[in-house]
């Protein structure tokens, strides 16, 4: 259910500021973008379902305007937070199909090393921060790498991706306060599917109007958004963006989306708690790719043979990033006790003074 | 030249030093800058230091840790304090999920440099929610580093290596220490760094082993006078400092030396540090033992409120030593 617009545009959003200036080129790449991340999303559900990847599986499809929107607009010091329903905001950030694949599978030379699975791809060279698996558990560390933004003297924000079941957390209203009262940097995003897990909004939260109005208690500046719609995700997420960097101010956005698929795949009641006419409707009428695509053609910046290609070079991508997963080295028992201290990781004087791990290897077994 | 400074006062000074060593150093906490600190550590420093590096928090314990947690990965270097550790439990998921473990998550791309004290102990007369002895706790996550000051000097040492070190670091301290008195090095002399897992022999013995920690060392020490004049029984004290990194070391040696210990800890027994250095202890000295390892600690209950009674219920020289007189 998406949000209800709280300001209605005087010209549409392909009008403003942002999304005027992009080039054909750039528009295609946008497109390609959110290809790439339902590709490589459909192909992760191929695999999980034969048993390749452990755990959880988060899909976003259905929601991938909303990450790259946000991430599309990145500057040199804006920084990426988000949970455990990441993939969208991991590929749009720069990281490989190949990295976070491998990853899925468990493998060494995943982006963690096969210490995070799903939920917890991290790039910290790209100022992405994870891929966390606490709902809430996120957004006080996104404030914090504001904090730590204006602390340092960088103009830049952190953008704090959450779920609409995270807006419920203690973690969370903690946060809007700290970011209210210290002026920080930070653009909270509730990415609202309507749905925590089997919980619908309506169930979940008490609110007036809509989710993103809470920010009023905490004195805070807000707005809604309609995620199917890549030209508004980026028009309104840049405003927040600019206030954040050049007025250190937070916003909450409220963007309203939906997701295909189940809470997660092992959600076994996804199409019990909600109507298989709602799940259809999206797909026909608000699915991000399709809205972008029509745009697009609207404005005769894509055709069909260029859509194609480009799905095709998606398709390959995801398929080279299997292979690589399939092939790579899996972790060794050694392995498990690394990557715990950065002290006894570089082996420094600090990390040679007594015991920083307790397993008895002194005997076998 | 060394001075006399309460354990306080050797926190205050630790942390003046290194807000003036390292500009990233970031005091953060309920109450740390203008009220001057709820029990006066960081007195001073605000006045001193300003708004950007010494800052008042609301009472938002998963907030506001979780933001020095988050700003670290960035390269702050935030001490946080926890005006009571008790209150870790409205922050447990900042403390474990985050801190503890964002490192191995990301395969070690991310790191938390981070520092977290504040007192922990109980005998404050404060009931059972005020009184958390989390040490064993937060020492039983790979990813943490805890250590527990007993004296003026090794509070000072502590969290200056705390700060310096590149992981997180939980600085266990003590209200009932704060005013004791110590010597402490001279800065003029030298940086005053105690490391992390180094414990400390603070006194020697040869015919039992006290092995403690935080304020159960003075109480050892208490109770080492006592045997020695009233029984003529030679007791070594080790006081181990730091939980982990933890010096097995020189556990396994005084050990060796005296063939019999007793574990003094205000932990509860189920589980508490005392319990992880009887394995250990078992595990590769075993035959060192002239008999069973004993334990002093908490007496297993959640902190009794009665002044009157609650002495009793943690470790003091009177139990100490009657345990000590039953090993036979």
């Amino acid at each position: 259910m998406p949000a209800r617009a709280k300001t209605k545009p005087a010209v549409g959003f392909a009008d403003s500021p942002v999304n005027q200036t992009l080039t054909a080129e750039q528009k295609i790449g946008l497109y390609a973008q959110m290809v790439r991340i339902r590709r490589f999303e459909q192909v992760s559900l191929k695999h999980y379902q034969a048993g390749k990847i452990g755990g959880f599986l988060h899909l976003y499809i259905g929601q991938e305007a909303v990450a790259l929107g946000g991430i599309s607009l990145a500057g040199p010091d804006d920084h990426f937070i988000t949970a455990y329903r990441q993939h969208g905001h991991s590929l749009a950030v720069g990281m490989t199909m190949a990295e976070c694949m491998a990853e899925m599978f468990g493998k060494r030379t995943g982006c963690s090393k096969g210490k995070g699975g799903s939920m917890h791809l991290f790039a910290p060279d790209k100022n992405f921060w994870g891929g966390h698996g606490i709902v809430a558990g996120q957004t006080p560390l996104g404030l914090g790498l504001a904090y730590g933004l204006k602390y340092l003297g960088r103009e830049g924000c952190c953008m704090c991706y959450l779920g609409d079941g995270a807006v419920n957390q203690g973690a969370f209203h903690e946060s809007l306060n700290l970011a209210s009262l210290f002026d920080i940097p930070v653009v909270f995003v509730i990415e609202n599917n309507g749905y925590s897990m089997g919980t619908s909004q309506v169930r979940s939260s008490a609110y007036t109007g809509c989710l993103a109005k809470r920010a009023e208690g905490y004195a805070m500046e807000w707005d809604t958004i309609d995620g199917s719609d890549l030209y508004e995700v980026r028009a309104k997420t840049h405003v927040a963006m600019e206030r954040a960097r050049k007025e250190h101010r937070p916003t909450l956005l409220e963007v309203g989306t939906y997701r295909y698929y189940g809470h997660s795949i092992a959600d076994a009641n996804h199409k019990k708690y909600r109507t298989p006419e709602e799940i259809e409707n999206y797909k026909q009428h608000h699915d991000p790719i399709s809205v972008f695509r029509r745009k697009l053609m609207e404005e005769g910046v894509l055709d069909d043979a260029r859509a194609e290609a480009i799905a095709k070079e998606a398709a390959d991508e995801a398929a080279a990033a299997v292979r690589f997963a399939e092939e790579a080295p899996v972790p060794t028992v050694d392995d498990i006790a690394t990557d715990v201290y950065w002290e006894t990781d570089h082996g420094t004087s600090a990390s040679k003074i007594g015991w920083h791990f307790f397993h008895d290897r002194s005997v076998p077994g | 030249m060394s001075r006399t400074l309460t354990y306080r006062e050797a926190l205050r000074e630790g942390l003046d030093e290194e807000l003036a060593r390292d500009p990233n150093v970031v005091l953060m906490g309920e109450e740390v800058a203008q009220y001057n600190g709820a029990y006066k550590v960081t007195e001073g420093l605000w006045k001193k230091w300003g708004d950007k590096r010494v800052v008042d928090t609301p009472i938002s314990e998963a907030g506001f840790i979780g933001m020095g947690i988050g700003a670290s990965m960035l390269g702050v270097r935030p001490v946080m304090e926890l005006m009571f550790w008790s209150f870790h439990s409205v922050a447990f998921d900042q403390l474990v999920n985050n801190a503890a473990f964002v490192r191995y998550m990301s395969g070690g791309l991310c790191n938390c440099p981070i520092v977290v004290r504040g007192p922990a102990n109980g005998g404050t007369n404060v009931g059972a929610t005020h009184s958390h002895i989390p040490e064993a706790l937060f020492a039983s996550f790979p990813g943490l580093k805890v250590c527990a000051p007993a004296t003026p000097a090794d509070a000072k040492g502590l969290i200056k290596a705390a700060i310096r070190d590149n992981d997180p670091v939980y600085v266990m301290e003590n209200t009932l220490l704060y005013g004791n008195t110590g010597e402490v090095p001279d800065p003029a002399d030298g940086d005053h760094v105690v490391p992390l897992g180094l414990a400390d022999l603070k006194r020697g013995g040869s015919d039992v082993s006290l092995i403690a920690h935080g304020r159960s060392v003075i109480h050892a020490l208490g109770a080492a006078e006592i045997l020695q004049s009233e029984h003529g029984i030679s007791a070594e004290v080790l006081d181990l400092r730091s939980i982990r990194p933890l010096d097995v070391d020189a556990i396994l040696n005084t050990v060796a030396r005296t063939h019999r210990v007793v574990l003094v800890d205000e932990s509860k027994p189920f589980g508490g540090v005392s319990a992880m250095v009887a394995t250990i202890i078992q595990e590769h000295a075993f035959d060192e033992l002239d008999a069973p390892i004993r334990r002093v600690c908490s007496i297993d209950a959640p902190a009794m409120y009665s002044p009157h009674i609650e002495p009793e219920q943690l470790p003091n020289p009177r139990r100490i030593v009657e345990k000590v007189l039953a090993m036979g």
